[in-house]
């Protein structure tokens, strides 16, 4: 298997492309079906400001493509990025090429909130209550994870992963609890968890537009010190990492994009774990190269099952259900390909 | 130009909790000898070291480098300065032996800067010093257990520093091999001046190698100072508690240890 710069170069062109091309593909697709020219005209419209564009035109086009399609379809891109993104720093820091970024239950800490918002039928903020209540509970059980893993200021891959995994149980039997309390509202905290792009708005775009940049500087800022902290702690002191600030750090980042990526769309697993391992089969394991090549390809996955599930399939499967669903058995079949390999 | 003072520990203790790993140590390592720590399980030799490398810092007392308190570097200056083979080198991510030889120039790479000429030049000779050229190619997660340790040893020598500290480095080779590194280090030493502080649980080797022994026992050094004058049977009897008989052999040109085996 070669590495070379330009194999990289090609693979991220082409992911990229790609990932333009479903935008303006998958914006057409649906109830109303819109060519694509139109797409281009609506978009290049808003952005010069210039109505002109817009001459003999279906005139719903622009409603169903600016208002409607576009932002679902963008916060499904930029969520699957930063869910890679997420998963490709968790794997690094807990020094394990299985972790995702829910290992460190701050997936079930985002639902117990929004159950708990659901339940409760908060509305004081409108729309964004369920999300805020998604984001505090995410927040709040990272730092309860982080409390009980820490020692002496240093955290280490095992504790962490042990006390992801206790907090993340506490709280799957509080959310059971939530949904037995619910009764008859029990459907819209399933249908929360299961995962949903549906009736995004710009708001949202702009909130995870903004997550995933300032996780994607940072991550590539300590790109090269996350490849050294996957030799362990004695080994990336020595040669130069402080470790324990670029792990804090890092850690936070991650968590919080994977906070606000949960928030905006409930549980969509599989893309933090398979995108990584997969993108790691091809351009290897260093994160200067992993991390750009992951979230574009954690982008192009999640839109295309985003749309499969808007506009290919005849009812609108969860998107978390379907990610499972289809990244399951694939993570199977590579998995043991690479097991007969290996052997 | 070599600084005087290499290590000096004064007053030094640290605990795990409660439990005391090491206790009240007072010790000067000078620069440009190969110095030797032994001592049985569990007496606090890896401690010791991660004081040394900053790893840990020490609960009581101070421990300073070149003058000046380990403490106070930058991890970066100091990795420049010292460089560890660690005990624990397992790693699950396929990175290449050469990749991960290049990872000991990490201290003299800027941020968002390639591997300069003189890197290369630094990973090429540390791979066939160890003699890992042959290799390079191959995934480090798919060597041996041997095969991985001698890929850490040479990244250490690729960090290219004045201290190389070994945390039982050669557990998992065979004795060609540890001979390989030994020679290789021990020529470091003797011809660049530069200093080598291995724990070493091997005492033969340790005879054959080190300048300086320093026999550690629960958290304390029980006795140091050079190879000769130290290694002795009543030493290693109360250290170790084992019979010994401690002699020059003619064929290996060193002291060497006989232990009873049984009686």
């Amino acid at each position: 298997m070669t590495r070379s710069g330009y194999r990289i170069w090609l693979l991220s062109l082409s992911l990229a492309a790609a990932t333009l091309g479903s935008i303006i593909y998958a914006t057409g697709m649906g109830h109303i079906v819109v060519p694509g020219g139109d797409i281009v005209r609506v978009i290049a419209a808003r952005i010069t400001a210039n109505p002109a564009l817009l001459g003999g035109m279906d005139p719903v086009f622009p409603f169903v493509v600016f208002e409607v399609r576009l932002p679902r379809i963008l916060t499904a891109t930029l969520v699957g990025g930063g869910l890679a993104m997420s998963g490709v720093i968790y794997q690094g820091i807990l020094l394990n090429p299985l972790a995702d970024p829910y290992t460190l239950g701050v997936s079930s800490g985002a639902a117990f909130g929004a159950a708990l918002a659901l339940l409760a039928n908060l509305s004081m903020m409108g729309h964004f209550s369920v999300p805020m209540f998604a984001f505090v509970g995410a927040a709040l059980t990272l730092l309860v994870v982080l409390y009980l893993s820490s020692f002496n200021g240093q955290i280490s891959a095992n504790t962490l992963i042990l006390s992801g995994v206790i907090v993340g149980a506490i709280l799957a039997a509080g959310i059971s609890f939530l949904k037995y309390l619910a009764d008859e509202q029990v459907a819209v905290i399933i249908f929360w968890l299961m995962g949903s792009f549906a009736s995004r708005t710009w708001l949202d775009v702009g909130v995870v537009a903004g997550a995933v940049l300032c996780g994607l500087v940072l991550s590539l800022y300590y790109a090269r010190d996350l490849n050294i902290l996957s030799l362990g702690n004695r080994s990336a002191d020595t040669l130069g990492v402080e470790s324990t600030r670029v792990r804090w750090l890092l850690l936070l980042g991650a968590s919080l994009v994977t906070a606000v990526c949960v928030s905006v769309s409930g549980i969509i697993g599989f893309i933090g774990l398979i995108v990584p391992h997969l993108m790691r089969f091809l351009v290897g394991p260093d994160n200067r190269k992993l991390l750009p090549v992951s979230i574009l390809a954690g982008a192009l996955l999640l839109l295309v099952a985003d749309t499969v599930t808007r506009a290919v399939l005849p009812v609108e499967v969860p998107i978390g259900v379907l990610t499972a669903l289809i990244g399951g058995p694939f993570f199977c079949v590579i998995f043991r390909k690479r097991q007969r390999r290996a052997a | 130009m070599i600084p005087a003072n290499g290590f000096v520990l004064a007053g030094v203790g640290f605990s795990y909790g409660t439990t005391p790993a090491l206790v009240d140590l007072d010790i000067a390592l000078k620069p440009g000898k190969f110095y030797g720590i032994v001592g049985p399980n569990g007496c606090g030799k890896t401690t010791f070291l991660d004081l040394l490398t900053g790893c840990k810092n020490p609960g009581q007392g101070s421990v300073s480098f070149m003058d000046r308190p380990v403490a106070d570097y930058r991890r970066r200056d100091l990795a420049r300065l010292v460089a560890l083979v660690p005990q624990d080198f397992a790693i699950d991510f396929a990175f290449t032996v050469q990749e991960a030889v290049l990872m000991g120039r990490h201290p003299h790479i800027g941020r968002f800067a390639s591997p300069a000429a003189e890197d290369w030049r630094q990973v090429e000779a540390a791979m066939s010093a160890i003699g890992i050229s042959h290799f390079k190619d191959r995934f480090v997660n798919e060597l041996s257990g041997g095969e991985k340790q001698r890929v850490v040893v040479a990244r250490a020598l690729a960090q290219d520093t004045q201290y190389l500290l070994f945390d039982e480095a050669t557990s998992s080779l065979d004795v060609q091999y540890t001979m390989q590194i030994f020679n290789v280090t021990r020529n470091l030493v003797r011809e660049e001046g530069r200093t080598v502080i291995a724990v070493i649980h091997n005492l033969n080797l340790a005879a054959a190698y080190c300048d300086e022994i320093i026999f550690m026992q629960g958290g304390k050094v029980a006795a140091s100072g050079p190879t000769d004058t130290v290694l002795e049977a009543t030493m290693i009897q109360k250290v170790f508690g084992v019979e010994s008989r401690v002699a020059f052999d003619d064929f290996s040109n060193t002291q060497q240890i006989s232990f009873r085996y049984w009686s």
